[in-house]
């Protein structure tokens, strides 16, 4: 076929060495590793209105963040709720979630929490109680509270951090564990530091993604 | 158009002082009335006044839309208002030429639909508007709020369809206060990064007694934007300016939209910096500049595609860095530092890291760096081989008088044929590209495409808005394409009824053109469904709708028929048979590294 503009062909041209990652970070090669997935709580101030949390869970799924769980529940102010989303994502990815929850209209203030952050998730755990002394022992080990039972099933609840519930979990399952539901984590920072909160949100938006990677200064010059 | 708005107002002023006649029994105090009312309307008694008045009061004159049953009320409303509605043939068209008003006027472009299918009509056309950050509101009919969830007649869940095409979108509840719906909606389109919002309207709300004026455009409490970029950062990004020796500048569509075109001008001539625009930031720069190196990614230009890859240095302004101007991550500008300047801090790092980000308004973060930078960086070489590669790959192309009629020509000529500030719009495909690489854009808010979503079809709606935008002596020209045309040309029939003037060149080749070429480069040539021989004369079919029509199908008739088109006073239509094997280059391979722009098709 004819056709086509004049000019070296790519094999004539000159390539630079550099290359990037699939983050589009310029690849040093001391630094050369690619960020890994890591699991996080992100605390989210929104305004309590309808239609904010098909809001946030539709920014989720479309934009293919990896969420893990997520909780909603109002909070002291009426016209506030509090979202409390477990996500795993590498570093650039969790800076993404935090950018794009913070773009939200109804969206106030947007706060990645501390690993020291309190973490608590709710599950209920029914299992078959053939053995109703060993049943509550192990449930006394866990904290766990009976809410249930019957000549067949007992069910508890158990409250605490994620590695916890599973623990219990994995304890029970020697019982037969008939079903389980969980809520999902919900968190609050520790001490005087506030989760995410309304008070300083102009701050939050744009200096937080401004100061959330250090920039490097000219060094090649 | 204001002329079209000024035959609205007199009719109308008609039956305001034949009402104040029989209410007042002095001539005297009736024109005392008169002179009051033009001050003063009259106070809103209905949900669906508020949102006229809210229109009104945000000094919106035109509107397009379809008119149905859930948005009736509205349309009841408009009948006495001086807004200019130009009523579409398709709500998409609506939603186009909304979206090509906003670009073309700086202001939100206005649409309306009904409910249901004419909400769902207007999806595509909120999606592109979402994808290239244009401003837009969107107005839509819904059923009665008691019917809201029981599959009504007519019954979409407008709000939950819309929300990831919009920037915001509301439900309203409340005659009392959807005219401040609306407002703000309005408000929210405009600021900071634009994009489409959207107020539902249920019949009960619109049709519901109120006498509360809306309040004044404002954006919500929770919506901040930040206008200027962190000193601390702009003083870093200046001091690696100055330093560089292979410096580009990257104009996005945000340059345009944030007014910076000015400033960036300045900022490149008086360092002497090569610049590249995205295909949204055309006209940001004029092409026919010296440091210009035009539109780089997929089809840009040899000579940008060759900058922005070897630069050291890369100033990205209002651009959100899409796959179709990077190609792959790991090849794109792999040397560079990257300033990133944006408006939206969610853009910050989201496809290529910055090293330097600058959040803020374009204009005045361009300011802030013509104020920090001192010295010009040494660039001397850099420039050279700048326009080295401008000649190295220059966008000649052969057109010998005995093969078929290359597009190309055809654009270059219709370009000679107008002024500068001519407004270009495109359906999607190779037209699209041929209009990009051919015309010599020069100034902002001059060119007018699909870019994010590529939406074919486009092209005539957009032309519709664009025309009702523009000022009465600049030209409107539309390229599209034979299948693009097809798909939204029932917008004829508005153009002819508003007698626009409007030239539109389809560029017709008897196929999905960009879909033959990529069949026959990485397909075997195998044109499943993108044969669109059954194509109509697209000249009768315009002259059945009332238009001019013309047929091209030689190099000898190119000009004069042109010429002949443009001075028609009103919609017009050339059918221009090209090369159907005309193909786009150069061209970067999806994913591809943009230095390895292949120019031929045995390149690919």
């Amino acid at each position: 076929m004819k056709r086509g503009l004049e000019g070296p062909p790519p094999e004539d041209r000159p390539t630079p060495a550099g290359r990037r990652n699939k983050q589009g970070i310029r690849i040093d090669p001391e630094v050369e590793a690619t960020h890994e997935p890591r699991r996080t709580v992100i605390s989210a101030l929104v305004a309590h209105e309808p239609g904010v949390l098909s809001d946030v869970s539709g920014l989720f799924s479309r934009r293919q963040f990896n969420i893990e769980s997520l909780t909603v529940g109002p909070t002291k102010d009426e016209d506030r709720a509090r979202i409390t989303v477990v996500v795993e994502e590498p570093d650039p990815g969790i800076d993404q979630i935090k950018k794009q929850l913070r773009k939200l209209v109804p969206v106030i203030s947007v706060r990645e929490l501390e690993p020291d952050a309190m973490q608590r998730e709710l599950a209920l755990i029914k299992v078959d109680a053939e053995d109703p002394a060993q049943v509550s022992a192990v449930a006394d080990m866990y904290d766990a509270t009976t809410v249930d039972s019957s000549p067949e099933t007992a069910t508890f609840e158990i409250t605490g951090a994620r590695q916890k519930i599973e623990a219990a979990i994995d304890t029970f399952g020697q019982f037969g564990i008939r079903e389980i539901s969980r809520t999902g984590t919900t968190a609050l920072a520790r001490g005087t530091e506030e989760t995410a909160a309304a008070v300083n949100a102009t701050e939050s938006t744009a200096t937080e993604a401004n100061h959330d990677k250090p920039y490097q200064t000219a060094n090649d010059d | 158009m204001s002329e079209r708005a000024a035959k609205v107002t007199p009719a109308d002023e008609e039956e305001q002082d034949d009402d104040q006649i029989t209410d007042s029994a002095a001539p005297d105090a009736a024109q005392e009335i008169d002179a009051e009312s033009e001050t003063t309307p009259a106070p809103v008694t209905s949900g669906a006044e508020a949102v006229v008045r809210a229109l009104e009061n945000a000094g919106v004159e035109h509107a397009f839309g379809v008119q149905g049953g859930a948005i009736m009320p509205v349309y009841d409303a408009l009948y006495d208002s001086d807004i200019y509605h130009v009523t579409m043939a398709h709500e998409q068209g609506a939603a186009h030429a909304a979206d090509a008003y906003g670009i073309v006027s700086g202001k939100p472009g206005i649409c309306l639909a009904t409910s249901g299918p004419g909400a769902t009509n207007l999806v595509t056309g909120l999606a592109d508007a979402d994808m290239d950050s244009d401003p837009m509101v969107a107005l839509t009919g819904q059923v009665p709020t008691e019917l809201v969830g029981n599959d009504a007649f007519q019954e979409t869940d407008t709000t939950g369809v819309t929300t990831p095409v919009t920037k915001d979108n509301t439900f309203s509840s409340d005659s009392d206060t959807v005219g401040s719906d609306v407002s703000e909606a309005f408000a929210l389109a405009g600021e900071g990064r634009p994009g489409p919002t959207l107020v539902d309207l249920p019949k009960d709300v619109t049709n519901g007694e109120t006498d509360r004026e809306p309040d004044a455009p404002s954006v919500p409490e929770t919506y901040e934007v930040q206008e200027r970029a962190d000193e601390e950062i702009v003083a870093a990004a200046a001091e690696r300016i100055e330093n560089s020796n292979k410096p580009v500048m990257l104009l996005g569509g945000g340059v345009i939209k944030g007014e910076a075109s000015e400033a960036c001008r300045e900022f490149a001539v008086e360092h002497e910096i090569p610049v590249i625009t995205t295909m949204p930031g055309i006209g940001a720069f004029p092409e026919d500049h010296e440091l210009s190196l035009e539109m780089a990614g997929m089809h840009g230009t040899g000579y940008a595609n060759m900058a922005i890859t070897h630069c050291d240095t890369l100033i990205g302004i209002g651009t959100r860095f899409d796959d179709r101007l990077t190609g792959g991550i790991e090849t794109f500008a792999p040397d560079a530092e990257l300033i990133h300047v944006d408006i939206d801090p969610a853009e910050i790092s989201k496809n290529i890291h910055a090293d330097y980000p600058l959040i803020g308004d374009a204009a005045t973060v361009v300011e802030q760096l013509t104020a920090a930078v001192d010295e010009s960086p040494e660039a001397t070489k850099w420039r050279a081989q700048c326009q080295q590669w401008k000649s190295d790959y220059s966008m000649a192309y052969d057109a010998p008088e005995d093969e078929p009629l290359q597009p190309e020509f055809v654009v270059e000529a219709l370009d000679e044929a107008t002024d500068d500030d001519t407004i270009v719009t495109t359906g999607v495909g190779q037209h699209q590209m041929w209009a990009c690489q051919y015309w010599t854009y020069t100034e902002p808010r001059t060119w007018v495409s699909s870019h994010g979503l590529g939406t074919m079809g486009y092209g005539l709606p957009a032309a519709i808005g664009a025309r009702i935008a523009a000022d009465d002596d600049q030209d409107v020209v539309c390229f599209d394409g034979d299948g693009s045309f097809l798909m939204t040309l029932q917008g004829l029939s508005v153009a002819v009824r508003e007698n626009l003037d409007i030239t539109v060149a389809v560029l017709n080749n008897e196929y999905i053109g960009m879909v033959r070429q990529w069949q026959d480069a990485f397909f075997e040539g195998r044109h499943s469904a993108s044969d669109y021989h059954w194509m109509p004369e697209f000249d009768k079919l315009a002259e059945a709708f009332g238009a001019a029509g013309f047929r091209i199908d030689d190099y000898d008739e190119v000009a004069d028929t042109i010429e002949e088109a443009l001075s028609y006073d009103g919609p017009s239509v050339i059918d221009v048979h090209i090369d159907p094997e005309a193909n786009v280059f150069p061209m970067v391979p999806s994913g591809g590294d943009n230095g390895q722009f292949a120019l031929t098709e045995d390149q690919l």
